[in-house]
């Protein structure tokens, strides 16, 4: 499937949850599929932390370049192209396309870089719903997303309860816990104490945080698979021939982290990482409730899938039970997959037969 | 009724008395669901809105293909993410002889619902003590059809048993069916029925 990204521009300011105003944004987005006749076939798909738009299909100049749930998504697959309008954006703040802190600041002609509001989970869904005014489309199918994708799903679900009718929300957590928000914290301490990373104007000398984001990047990466998973994979596989008595390279895990640190410090922006932890520790639906998720989840009206992994100790599988819960609280429908799978938080992009074959099943399910 | 429902109740008779019990529109909750066919009748034929609870992955996923609400969750950990009667049913059909703590499971099905219907193969069935009784070795029928090493069933009970313990609970049985081969059996049925199905209160 040969895609092409576009991009959507906004001319009329965002009003941010923190006050702030994003006085004009573009959205990068691709679509794969048809909208049909009705326009009742739409189903958007929403990142996690490093992913972007590029969810489906690969660019006809680079057939390498799969999307990141091109397993899920495409002509016969569990989402299935032939029968669904499929849209992946990027959402703002983001260093993929849409409007971020690497985007030139229209008031200044220069990168916005520091000077670029925190963004919330409620910020990305309100600039999505431009996106899908922008498309045309009054009511997804779906809105479906895994971890920080799952987020934007549910907030859908919140925030225009009329404009969804299903909300697939995958390995998610309707709050993280002071673990996840401790590991957000040492992610961001990793970028902000970089000597090249100059308060966040690091643009301006030319320099990029990259060891802070390295780091940033490694600790992430722990938190994804795990314990079993690192150890099937790594285990105490030496990279050399015997222990080096040194502070280089001895373990594969080390060279694993080193290679995915340096690699991840080439394309991704540090002001970014900084706000996408920051709206992942800001996203509590059940705040303005007094912690209460079910009166938070009244409002929505959505059907609503949610699924979990058993290994997944980032958002474990008792945070998506807090959150059918709060469904069942209020008799929404909702059905519940606790997916027995080792990788842990990463098993939602891997393909397994029992959740790809019930993602499949739903999606033949919903009416068009 | 469609064809798949009559196919359906004819092969589990204890169902067609389950779904005998349930009013229009009454809300329900079928643990150990299987693959929803029950609750997906329920819907159909009585506008019985519900919610399946099921542990096995084949089972849910089949579920999800039937169109029908389900969770996939452990019925040994009880009922917590239901509140206090949130249904006008609750249904467990030949499950019971595989839970582990049937006590706590009854309770949190009353507590959950206004009224539980249970069904479960008697193991006071003539066959069966037969079977035990002269062959000397577990009863092994269509109705149990595992040997007694790879079973899921971990606590038969007969007719007697079951009242007993609904006796030690507090809890009212409001009516029972006494099944066998798809008939109704009203003599002797701790001996000639293989299939109870109950529906109590407390």
């Amino acid at each position: 499937m040969i895609v092409t990204p576009q991009k959507a521009r906004f001319a009329e300011p965002l009003k941010l949850k923190s006050g702030a105003v994003l006085p004009e944004f573009e959205i990068a987005y691709e679509t794969y599929g048809e909208l049909n006749e009705a326009r009742s076939n739409a189903v958007l798909v929403c990142h996690a932390l490093n992913a972007s738009h590029h969810v489906a299909g690969c660019y006809e100049n680079d057939p390498e370049d799969l999307g990141w749930w091109d397993n899920m998504v495409g002509p016969g697959k569990p989402l299935d192209t032939e029968r669904f309008f499929v849209i992946g954006n990027n959402y703002i703040g983001s260093c993929f396309g849409s409007t971020g802190p690497a985007s030139l600041n229209p008031a200044t002609g220069k990168p916005w870089g520091a000077d670029f509001p925190v963004v919330t989970v409620e910020d990305w869904v309100a600039a999505q719903a431009r996106l899908a005014e922008h498309l045309g489309i009054e009511r997804f199918a779906a809105v479906m997303g895994g971890s920080l994708g799952a987020m934007q799903a549910l907030q859908w679900a919140l925030s225009y309860p009329e404009r969804v009718r299903h909300s697939i929300v995958i390995a998610a957590t309707p709050k993280l816990s002071a673990q996840n928000i401790a590991f957000n914290e040492v992610a961001r301490q990793a970028i902000t104490t970089d000597p090249d990373f100059h308060g966040g104007h690091y643009h301006d000398k030319g320099v990029v945080p990259v060891r802070g984001l390295r780091i940033a990047r490694m600790i992430g990466h722990i938190t994804y698979l795990s314990g079993d998973a690192m150890m099937e994979k790594f285990g105490r596989q030496l990279r050399r021939a015997a222990l080096g008595f040194d502070f280089d390279v001895d373990f594969e895990v080390e060279s694993y982290l080193r290679y995915q640190g340096d690699k991840f410090s080439t394309y991704f922006d540090a002001n970014t990482y900084l706000r996408i932890t920051k709206a992942l520790d800001y996203y509590d639906p059940a705040a303005e409730y007094r912690g209460d998720l079910a009166a938070a989840f009244a409002r929505a009206r959505a059907a609503f899938l949610v699924i979990s992994f058993t290994s997944d100790w980032r958002f474990t599988p008792q945070r998506s039970r807090e959150i059918v819960k709060a469904l069942l609280d209020n008799r929404r429908v909702v059905s519940y997959l606790e997916i027995d799978a080792p990788q842990g938080h990463d098993a939602f992009l891997l393909d397994d037969p029992r959740y790809f074959d019930a993602v499949r099943a739903y999606f033949a399910n919903i009416p068009l | 009724m469609t064809e798949t429902q009559g196919t359906l109740l004819r092969a589990r008779p204890d169902l067609a008395a389950v779904a005998r019990w349930v009013a229009s529109g009454a809300r329900v909750l079928d643990l150990g669901c299987g693959d929803g066919a029950l609750l997906k009748y329920l819907w159909q034929a009585r506008m019985a809105p519900g919610y399946g609870v099921e542990i096995d992955d084949a089972e849910v996923t089949a579920c999800i293909r039937n169109d029908v609400n389900v969770l996939q969750l452990d019925l040994e950990s009880g009922l917590s993410a239901f509140r206090d009667d949130s249904f006008d049913c609750v249904i467990l059909s030949e499950t019971l002889q595989t839970i582990h703590r049937q006590e706590l499971l009854l309770r949190e099905m009353l507590r959950v619902g206004r009224e539980a219907i249970v069904s479960f193969p008697n193991f006071g069935y003539w066959r069966a003590r037969l079977q035990i009784a002269l062959g000397g070795h577990m009863p092994v029928s269509k109705e149990l059809p595992y040997s007694w090493y790879d079973t899921p069933n971990v606590h038969h009970c007969t007719l007697v048993d079951f009242e007993a313990l609904c006796a030690k609970l507090g809890l009212k049985i409001l009516e029972r069916v006494v099944l066998h081969e798809r008939k109704t059996v009203t003599f002797l049925p701790n001996l000639l029925g293989s299939i109870a199905v109950y529906r109590v209160t407390d």
